[in-house]
């Protein structure tokens, strides 16, 4: 009787423990500027992820496990995301998601390589994938992707031959500023005026004294969203009226929302755009805007790629393997066919650059009117 | 050079601001000898409590007017009764020490309740520009400019032309015997911090369009005028007015014909040769130290 006992409470708690271990959610950490100047791109990867999650769960989770993500805010701040990240890292998640600023992902990156964790990440200073740290993987084009697009459509739609450069002073400014510096060299386009402005800066009127000045023929806008927001007001104010060329942070819905009239005209590259014309990302804009009750710029976008990356590489591992995870999604190529999730074919090469179609747009009433459409490199 | 009219302008708006702010530093030095270090984010929070009153459907008139008073009464009377009286009894460290916690949580409280995110705020000044001297200058930056002349004329006239302002200043330079003399020395402070309560209710409402409204602005706005206070001098109002427009002049300056990549560095570099060489500031006074 007390060994029937005794084997009976041997096999439910096997049991249990079986059905806790299949059932247990997968953990995935975020680690994002939920704060300070970088909130706008930290909350907009945020609501993209959890939308993702919320997404997979109600269709029966991810190989029958349900997803659980940690948000951790970063404060915009490289100093205090490092050590978010490594509190998440001793939490041993599956993959880690974040940050977003290319200054905090290089100093976060060496410890999820180092605890052999994948990082998913928003940053798109050229030099993040360039060091062959194998865990690191982008969601957006990296610097090295898009500027030669940019300093392109420049020589070859705008004709410049002058052009004034104002970028933000940090890692991701910098990048951006040193890849289309070279970039307009091959073009022999001059850099009439090289402003460097900070994070967080108020006042723009010198720097456009010094733009004016300089009379370029357009002006390269490299600065985070809401100090694009700040610049474009004063370029308006100053009755600039060169074209204005950008990359994302300065044709995005937050920059434009808070430039208004401003914004109209400025021209940008952007990897990801809920204008987009295609028909899954107009589905995901208008599941975003549901559930959030405003449109996302390109940061939920990734945000939401991100968890669909996590989906993809693991339904083809099929099992949850951290340490096979980096492994498995170098090389792979996955078919908005079928994973709808991913929004369009995206490819991941050795080093976590991302391929897939991108997009030139130009501020038109108010709203992203997409221009043209550069298709998959490969 | 063709630009120098432009960027005097600019400067002098910003300045003008910074001085609005760096006056309110001023007043409570005056008043209870310490340094109100949520000074920056006074400025900011008058901006939310505004947009609050327009989320709930006020026109934005009506905004401005529900947004100064809550101000008056959140950070006049409430800041005065419920941190500055009681903390001051314990020295004024602590009190200083308070308004850094203050900050810290007024910040915070905005981040949580409102947003992280920066918001569009409305101009009380229309767009457009006017030409001065051949030179094409936003009406912003002069309805900026014209706004805070305006207010720091009126405050000057109030200290030195009315009895209140007379009162004031004798409870500012001794409340003992102002008080021996039969002035009402506890209104008299009170006063002192409505009408700091409203500079920066009106500073947040001339800045914000320009900076857009978000919880960490008062961090950079605080700072400069803080340096603004101490290179015009603490302990006199016109002290704090011409720190605010030099440091704003200079700092736009110091980016067209010096470096846009240094520019931060510059009002602290003045604020280190003003300390060396008058720790007064420009138009302040020296104070005695009583034994």
């Amino acid at each position: 009787m007390r060994s029937g006992i005794f084997a009976g409470f041997l096999l439910a708690t096997v049991s249990a423990a079986a059905a806790f271990a299949q059932g247990a959610p997968i953990k995935l950490a975020n680690v994002a500027e939920l704060s300070g100047g970088g909130a706008t791109v930290g909350n907009n990867w945020k609501n993209g992820i959890d939308l993702a999650i919320e997404e997979i769960n109600a269709k029966g989770g991810l190989l029958g496990r349900k997803l659980e993500v940690t948000h951790a805010d970063s404060q915009s701040n490289p100093g205090v995301a490092r050590a978010q990240v490594q509190k998440a890292l001793d939490n041993e998640p599956y993959v880690l998601l974040g940050p977003g600023y290319s200054g905090s992902v290089k100093v976060t990156a060496p410890l999820a390589a180092e605890a052999g964790i994948a990082q998913i990440m928003g940053g798109e200073a050229a030099e993040l994938t360039q060091g062959g740290n194998k865990f690191l993987f982008r969601t957006s084009f990296g610097q090295q992707s898009s500027m030669p697009k940019v300093a392109k459509y420049i020589n070859d739609e705008l004709k410049a031959k002058s052009v004034a450069i104002v970028w933000v002073n940090n890692d991701f400014g910098k990048g951006g500023r040193d890849v289309i510096t070279k970039e307009f060299a091959k073009y022999n386009i001059k850099v009439a005026a090289d402003i460097s402005t900070e994070a967080g800066q108020a006042d723009f009127a010198a720097d456009v004294s010094k733009i004016k000045a300089a009379a370029p023929d357009a002006v390269f806008v490299y600065v985070n969203e809401e100090e694009s927001a700040r610049m474009l007001k004063e370029l308006k104010r100053q009755a600039i009226t060169v074209p204005l060329m950008g990359e994302t942070t300065l044709v995005g819905q937050k920059v434009v929302e808070l430039a208004g009239d401003a914004a109209n005209g400025a021209r940008g590259h952007v990897g990801l755009t809920t204008d987009a014309p295609v028909d899954l990302v107009k589905a995901f804009r208008e599941k975003f805007v549901k559930k959030y009750n405003y449109v996302p710029d390109h940061n939920g976008l990734k945000g939401y790629l991100a968890i669909y990356m996590i989906k993809a590489t693991t339904e083809k591992m099929g099992k949850v393997d951290a340490k096979a995870f980096a492994d498995n999604l170098h090389g792979l190529t996955i078919k908005a066919a079928s994973e709808p999730g991913i929004l369009m074919d995206v490819t991941f090469d050795e080093k976590g650059d991302i391929d897939r179609q991108g997009f030139l747009v130009e501020i038109v009433d108010g709203k992203q009117v997409v221009k043209q459409v550069l298709p998959k490199l490969n | 050079m063709s630009n120098l009219l432009d960027l005097l302008v600019a400067g002098l708006a910003t300045g003008a601001i910074y001085a609005l702010v760096a006056v309110g530093f001023t007043l409570l030095w005056q008043t209870s000898q310490t340094i109100n270090f949520a000074q920056g984010e006074f400025v900011m929070l008058p901006a939310f409590l505004m947009l609050a009153v327009m989320h709930a459907g006020a026109p934005f008139w009506l905004a401005i007017i529900l947004g100064i008073l809550l101000s008056l009464l959140l950070l006049g009377f409430g800041f005065k009764l419920l941190l500055v009286d009681p903390m001051l009894r314990h020295g004024v460290l602590p009190l200083a020490i308070a308004t850094m916690a203050l900050a810290i949580g007024m910040k915070e409280a905005v981040k949580q309740f409102f947003s992280a995110e920066a918001s569009p705020f409305p101009s009380i000044v229309p767009a457009g520009d006017v030409s001065i001297l051949g030179r094409v200058v936003s009406l912003q930056s002069l309805g900026v400019l014209a706004l805070a002349i305006a207010v720091v004329i009126g405050l000057t006239m109030l200290l030195n032309r009315t009895s209140i302002g007379h009162q004031m200043q004798a409870t500012a330079q001794n409340p003992t015997v102002a008080r021996i003399i039969g002035v009402p020395v506890e209104r008299m402070i009170l006063l002192t911090f409505l009408i700091n309560a409203f500079l920066v209710a009106l500073a947040s409402l001339l800045i914000t369009p320009i900076y857009l409204a978000k919880f960490s602005s008062g961090e950079v706005l605080g700072q400069a005028a803080f340096i603004a206070a101490i290179v015009g001098g603490f302990n006199q109002v016109r002290g704090a007015i011409a720190g605010g427009l030099l440091i704003g002049v200079v700092d736009n300056l110091a980016a067209a014909y010096v470096s846009t990549q240094y520019r931060a560095a510059v009002p602290l570099i003045l604020l280190i040769v003003i300390i060396l060489f008058r720790p007064q500031g420009l138009l302040g006074r020296p104070e005695e130290r009583t034994v």
